[in-house]
């Protein structure tokens, strides 16, 4: 049963396992287990970001391709859904307009930049993305009588997804049962069914020649492969799929703008993301999503402390400062790439 | 020796593929003609194009060095940003140092200390590109998927550094009194400033040119380009000739930076990765690897740009991206493809 | 025994995946022409390529003048006294005519009287000095590309192919060629299919088949031999005519 839930793609280790299952009962159960608002929204941030992370992967560590328009494709979903609960009203109509919407611009967009570009080199894929990425996110910030601009928009949800609406009356395990826990659970159950099936994905026969392609492209299209439409149908994938987290996104914080959707930040949260997670595994990206997220919640506190405690010395306290711990991240990126590109999940195999 | 069969015998070649293979350097004209005829006003035009071909001129600089690392060693640095934030930070340490030649109405010092500030810039960034070569790009040869990956960790670094040792906000530069202002041709109000880049730009093309066509140096890295291997079978090492390379493109990032940032007056450790979009643009236009490729490319996206901030300036990236889109359509390699000996 | 230049000994290279030369033992004796044949894909270009250190040998040694030289950089193969000549002939195309033969003139200097018996040698490199090396035909490339390997004098020059794809004519004009610079006691490791070309040249030949040395011997002997021919012939040589 969990073999076929998995695509027989087991952790194959017993320690990353045991890491896997600890994060799905964090997340299954965070309403319960962490209460309070930071930490349910940091739990939903994780189960959002486990899925762009992992559709991410889906490109780079399965396809060998680089793309910088991921968040390109993750806004377009969240501007659907947003755009869709705003002029229509906070329905369950306009987030399934909104968000189908979003998803069928995001892969056609994917398509129109795949055959365009993926026929040349894979290295012309990262610059041509990263231009129209760019952009695209220009574009969005300066179009501000739809989108909002800069601001971004706010905007209502269906009642049922809010605070306000109550279930039953009471607390389970002294939590109340509103619509704000069923938001999460929307959130977490459509993320575990987008992971998994990514998961059926990179392990169907199309997810392995994917990979055949990657190892060498050269010899795949020789056999008779058609390498532009395995990666172009990637690309495509991939994009539809972070667009659906976007659309998550833009339920679960009520509100969408360029900053937490477009913006060449986040890009780069995603790659170091799947990076330190390791490339090529599904499950490096809940690894490395998860520790990410917890990181910029956390770390950052930790590292605003040590600030105060190195306060008196030169230097030291600049370089750990929480707007620093990028750098930090950056560096860690560096070495990955080098000396572990398995990431955490190569590691944890390689140690049985 | 029978001299019969290697009588010289040249093809001429016709006309149609002569115009082919210029058609590339009519576009920027016909790009200009085009403003002309949407703009209409002369005075504007003029004022646009002159902004337009200082925009890209210095982003030529930017860009050169990028194409001919592409082209010598198969390398794409996404990082390459970082080198013109890091000049226009030095850029902007040395101009404050030198705060009383900066703010003489003389206009000899004025250029003197915009001289040394370039100098110290490239100096420092052709430093930072002999590190970066080494530690970052090195490492990983002949794999782009780490490449791309690397020199991105490199940019995110780069930037952080400057913000620990410039601090986090934006900071203004300001152009020397000489650099300020305008003249007037006519009706058309032309920026000294713009003026001035447009002719550093263009004695660096030149010069560019030059060392590329007739020192021994040159040669070697457009032979390089075309078949690396020969260089070595040659006996030259290609990777201390790369290493060059790369430095002195990571120094003309340096400069284009200072350029830049006394244009824009406004600095920050961002503004690398930002102009990088439209480097990328130019050297995808001009061709992977094409230094000719590069400078059209980049007059195109210079002009484009100002002639659409004017007409519709909601959409004047996004006009560049079409542009890009418009010249991969018509030859997918880019204006200039590189030959490459397999 | 005579005085040899060049010598491979067990010499294993891989490319990728695939193992192309599986231990080859060659020697090529001071002066004169020694002539590598072998059906495609036996493995003579990665043997010259091996030997220039454009592919590293995973095994075995290669000796050349004396000095180990398997492992080194292509550069300092080529300082040491090899010129190359491709299969693809390697030219610039980019570039003059003129500037492939500057830049092949490692000092920087071409010695005059040199460049003038090339010029004779090869005439099309004088016509055509001031052009793009682009725009030459097919054989002229094949005459640069060797121009540029004798212009400093070398102890060993490794020409691949130098016949493929070329009108019987210039063939012939190339084949003189190389016998003129073969009277000038250079030493020539020659790769062909040709047999007739290999056999007005050759001193000494090798023939591979699968990444090995099948045959060794002079080209007197092989010439002479015509069921020892037959025998190799069906093997690995393809007369071309």
């Amino acid at each position: 049963m969990i073999n076929r839930l998995l695509s027989g793609d087991r952790p194959r280790s017993r320690l990353l396992a045991g890491v896997l299952a600890l994060i799905l009962i964090g997340l299954a159960f965070a309403p319960f287990l962490f209460p309070g608002t930071k930490s349910l929204d940091t739990a939903a941030r994780i189960c959002i970001f486990i899925v762009l992370a992992a559709s991410y992967d889906l490109l780079l560590g399965y396809t060998g391709v680089v793309s910088f328009a991921h968040t390109m494709f993750f806004g377009i979903g969240a501007y659907g859904t947003a755009l869709a609960l705003s002029s229509l009203g906070p329905s369950f109509t306009a987030i399934v307009l909104g968000t189908a919407g979003g998803t069928a611009i995001a892969a056609a967009l994917a398509l129109a930049i795949g055959l365009f570009s993926l026929r040349v080199k894979a290295i012309f894929f990262a610059m041509v993305t990263l231009a129209v990425a760019s952009a695209f996110a220009v574009l969005v910030s300066q179009l501000s009588g739809l989108t909002g601009g800069e601001d971004g928009l706010t905007y209502k949800i269906p009642r049922a997804l809010g605070p306000a609406f109550k279930l039953m009356d009471g607390k389970i395990f002294g939590v109340r049962i509103n619509g704000r826990l069923l938001c999460y659970y929307l959130v977490f159950f459509s993320a575990l069914v987008l992971f998994l099936g990514l998961l059926r994905v990179v392990n169907s026969p199309f997810g392995r020649t994917l990979k055949a392609v990657r190892d060498n492209a050269f010899r795949a299209e020789a056999i008779g492969y058609r390498v532009v439409w395995y990666r172009t149908t990637a690309t495509v994938l991939s994009a539809a799929v972070a667009a659906l987290a976007g659309a998550l996104l833009a339920i679960w914080i009520r509100y969408t703008g360029p900053a937490t959707t477009l913006s060449m930040e986040i890009m780069i949260d995603i790659l170091l993301m799947v990076v330190i997670g390791g490339m090529g595994t599904m499950y490096g990206a809940v690894i490395g999503a998860t520790l990410f997220i917890l990181a910029q919640t956390y770390l950052q506190t930790l590292m605003a402390s040590a600030e105060h405690a190195t306060e008196a010395l030169p230097l030291i306290p600049l370089l750990v400062a929480p707007e620093r711990w990028l750098l930090w991240l950056g560096m860690l990126f560096i070495l990955s790439v080098y000396f572990f590109p398995d990431g955490v999940v190569g590691r944890l195999r390689s140690r049985r | 020796m029978s001299s019969t069969a290697i009588r010289p015998k040249l093809v001429a070649a016709s006309p149609a593929e002569r115009l082919k293979s210029a058609a590339p350097l009519l576009l920027a004209p016909v790009l200009a003609g085009l403003g002309f005829a949407a703009i209409g006003d002369g005075a504007t035009w003029l004022t646009l194009t002159v902004a337009g071909l200082a925009m890209g001129l210095m982003i030529f600089i930017m860009a050169s060095g990028l194409t001919v690392v592409f082209g010598l060693m198969d390398v794409i640095n996404f990082g390459h940003g970082a080198f013109v934030s890091v000049g226009a930070f030095v850029g902007f340490t040395v101009l404050a140092w030198l705060a009383g030649w900066t703010q003489s109405p003389v206009v000899m010092l004025n250029l003197l200390a915009v001289f040394l500030a370039i100098l110290a810039s490239m100096a420092v960034t052709g430093g930072i590109g002999l590190m970066f070569e080494r530690v970052i790009v090195a490492p990983v040869y002949g794999h782009h998927l780490k490449q791309i990956l690397v020199t991105m960790g490199g940019l995110i670094v780069a930037q952080q550094l400057i913000h620990v040792i410039w601090g986090p906000d934006a900071i203004h530069l300001s152009r020397p009194p000489s650099l300020q202002g305008a003249v007037i041709f006519g009706e058309a109000a032309i920026e000294k400033y713009r003026l001035f880049a447009v002719a550093v730009g263009l004695v660096l093309f030149v010069g560019m040119r030059h060392v590329l066509r007739s020192t021994r140096i040159g040669l070697l890295v457009r032979a390089g380009v075309e078949n690396g291997e020969m260089v070595e079978a040659l006996g030259y090492r290609i990777r201390r000739l790369f290493l060059l390379v790369f430095m002195a493109g990571s120094a003309l990032a340096g400069l284009g930076g200072v350029m830049w940032g006394l244009y824009q007056e406004t600095i920050t450790a961002h503004m690398g990765s930002e102009i990088m979009v439209l480097v990328f643009v130019v050297v995808i236009i001009g061709g992977l690897g094409s230094i000719e490729g590069c400078f059209i490319g980049a007059l195109l996206v210079g002009l484009l740009s100002n002639y659409m901030a004017f007409l519709a300036p909601k959409v004047a990236l996004v006009s560049t991206i079409a542009l890009m889109v418009g010249v991969l359509m018509w030859r997918p390699q880019g204006l200039y493809p590189v030959v490459k000996a397999k | 025994m005579a005085d040899i230049l060049l010598r491979l000994a067990g010499v294993h290279t891989h490319i990728g995946p695939y193992h192309i030369l599986q231990g080859v033992d060659l020697e090529v004796p001071r002066g004169g022409v020694s002539v590598l044949l072998g059906r495609n894909g036996a493995g003579k270009s990665t043997t010259l390529r091996s030997i220039m250190g454009l592919w590293t040998p995973s095994e075995g040694e290669i000796h050349f003048d004396g000095a180990r030289i398997d492992g080194q950089s292509t550069p300092a193969i080529s300082r040491a006294g090899i010129a190359y000549v491709p299969e693809n002939m390697g030219i610039f195309s980019d570039l003059t005519v003129g500037e492939n033969m500057t830049l092949a003139a490692a000092s920087g200097k071409m010695d005059p009287q040199r460049l003038s018996w090339i010029k004779e040698l090869f005439p099309p490199i004088a016509t055509f000095w001031d052009r793009p090396a682009g725009t030459l035909s097919g054989g002229q490339k094949q005459m640069l590309s060797v121009s540029r390997a004798i212009i400093e004098p070398r102890k060993l020059i490794l020409i691949d192919e130098p016949s493929k794809g070329l009108a019987p004519a210039i063939i012939r004009a190339m084949t003189d060629a190389l016998r003129q610079l073969k009277e000038t006691e250079t030493t020539i490791l020659l790769v062909e299919q040709n047999f007739q070309m290999a056999k007005s040249l050759g001193d000494t030949v090798a023939v591979m088949d699968d990444g090995r040395i099948v045959h060794a011997g002079t080209m007197a002997e092989l010439a002479a031999d015509s069921d020892l021919q037959e025998r190799l012939m069906g093997l690995s040589l393809e007369v071309h005519q």
